[in-house]
């Protein structure tokens, strides 16, 4: 019983710091976070009496997932299936290896149209990300969730994981291969932006088409990118749909 | 070209409309939430489930943005790479939206580049005129909209020192271009001064070649290879944007690269 509430308590305390605006703006300080915690114990210990008070204790009951996180994670997920759709549609084009994307399977119908799409989304996944990866940095989330990963870890994991033996008991604490996947599509999300932008604009930004060995070379860059985040994408929707209860916490954040 | 699902002559709206006619309330309302669900969906995939004239309409002013954001992030003095003779692409390739024996035959002998518009001097200008001026050469990239990208060497008369010579009104907004076939182009007057955009008569030191646009082109290794028209039989510098073959189909207007 001691040990239930200690845990829960210990999970109502890491996820009141995951708001940013209560870790924002209601302090930063660990006395604060003591103060928050007293709260809520206080919240808790009231909803079984009185029913009057039950919305604000559901207000800051734990969320696995704070709402940014949930936000950003649907916007870019809307945003990178038009982005892959039509950047399929746009590769069909000019194909860089020996083979195209089923017509049925891209967007825009036609180079023009999936241009459009291309260059309509890459705003809200441009801007959306960066929103993503400000709050992941500034409420420290990122340093949280992802770090430390131990290679060791790394290894146990994946082997459990093909096995079938990977806990995700508790939703809010990423194992090892969660942590190097979440990593690794940020970073894949980060060049195919960057990519992205030096063969859109190879004069401008010749600079960063340079930095990506040259027009031509960018475009495999991009496409590398693209096929990484596509990927994850299998794995990521694979182990949603393995454990449903995750769909769940990313919509309602519980 | 587009995926219909619709049979041609039926108007989605209406048909919806109907259909949620002879369905009782409670059911009316879900299917109708459920149109709506479907309407973000029809946004996604492109498809004309109910109706693509919302979504093309948002994509067009989308594309009128982001001609606003490359006009913005045009750097007038910043110059496109350029590159050492043994990095030109040979054969360089021909691309048109018809085959290469289709291209237009222009005669040299007969012909004059036609000027219009905001200029002080409309005289026609015959070939000879226009290789007696100032030449100069250039190796650049040449980028595709549909991603391949060719390296050539074109030369030819600066088109601002050109506009300056006809006494062109370089406030106004565009120079417009069209072609032996029919083709045009309108460009923004920033990209017409660029000091790269260039009025082409030779490609690779000789003679530009029919299938590279005879006997002149207009080269703008700032933007895409629809931006650069081939086979020029008039100039107009104008305030008013009259479009151009590609653009007018879809394709963004600014075209920058």
């Amino acid at each position: 019983m001691a040990a239930g509430l200690a845990s829960e308590i210990g999970s109502y305390h890491h996820c009141i710091s995951d708001y940013p605006f209560v870790r924002l703006f209601a302090g930063d300080q660990p006395d604060d976070d003591n103060r928050e915690l007293q709260r809520l114990i206080a919240m808790h210990t009231q909803t079984t009496s009185s029913s009057a008070l039950t919305v604000r204790p559901t207000i800051a009951a734990p969320a696995i997932h704070p709402p940014w996180v949930r936000i950003t994670h649907w916007i870019n997920a809307i945003a990178m299936l038009v982005m892959i759709g039509s950047g399929w549609q746009i590769y069909n084009a000019s194909p860089l290896f020996d083979f195209v994307f089923p017509r049925s399977i891209t967007l825009g119908g036609w180079l023009a149209g999936a241009l459009q799409w291309h260059f309509a989304a890459m705003w809200v996944l441009g801007i959306n990300g960066f929103v993503y990866l400000m709050l992941g940095i500034a409420t420290g989330r990122f340093r949280r969730k992802f770090f430390p990963i131990r290679v060791s870890d790394i290894f146990k994991d994946a082997f459990a994981a093909l096995r079938g033996k990977l806990s995700h008991e508790d939703l809010s604490v990423y194992n090892a291969v969660q942590k190097v996947l979440y990593l690794g599509v940020i970073l894949a999300g980060v060049v195919v932006v960057l990519s992205g932008l030096a063969i859109w604009k190879p004069v401008q930004f010749q600079e960063l088409t340079a930095f990506f060995g040259g027009y031509d070379t960018a475009r495999y860059v991009h496409f590398g990118a693209m096929a990484a985040i596509v990927g994850f994408l299998v794995i990521h929707i694979a182990v949603a749909l393995l454990v449903p209860k995750s769909i769940r916490a990313m919509v309602t954040g519980r | 070209m587009r995926k219909r699902l619709i049979v041609p002559g039926v108007d989605p709206k209406l048909l919806i409309k109907d259909a949620a006619k002879l369905l009782p309330d409670p059911a009316r309302r879900q299917f109708l939430r459920g149109a709506v669900g479907l309407g973000a969906l029809t946004l996604l995939t492109g498809c004309d489930i109910v109706d693509s004239d919302a979504a093309e309409g948002t994509l067009r002013k989308i594309s009128k943005f982001n001609d606003r954001v490359q006009a913005a992030i045009f750097d007038p003095h910043k110059l496109a790479p350029t590159y050492p003779e043994s990095a030109i692409t040979r054969p360089f390739p021909f691309n048109a939206y018809y085959s290469e024996d289709e291209a237009p035959v222009v005669d040299g002998a007969s012909y004059k580049l036609e000027i219009a518009g905001l200029v002080d001097n409309k005289k026609p200008w015959t070939l000879e005129e226009l290789n007696a001026l100032p030449q100069e050469k250039q190796i650049t990239r040449h980028i595709c909209v549909e991603g391949w990208s060719a390296i050539g060497s074109w030369t030819g008369i600066r088109l601002s020192d050109f506009l300056q010579r006809i006494g062109a009104d370089t406030r106004a907004k565009y120079v417009y271009f069209t072609c032996a076939e029919g083709y045009s182009n309108t460009i923004d007057m920033p990209t017409a001064l660029h000091p790269q955009t260039q009025m082409t008569l030779k490609f690779a030191d000789e003679t530009l070649p029919r299938k590279y646009g005879f006997p002149m082109k207009i080269r703008i290794p700032t933007k895409l290879g629809y931006k650069n028209p081939k086979y020029v039989v008039s100039l107009a510098v104008t305030n008013d944007d009259r479009g151009g073959y590609w653009e007018d189909q879809g394709y963004n207007w600014f075209g920058g690269s």
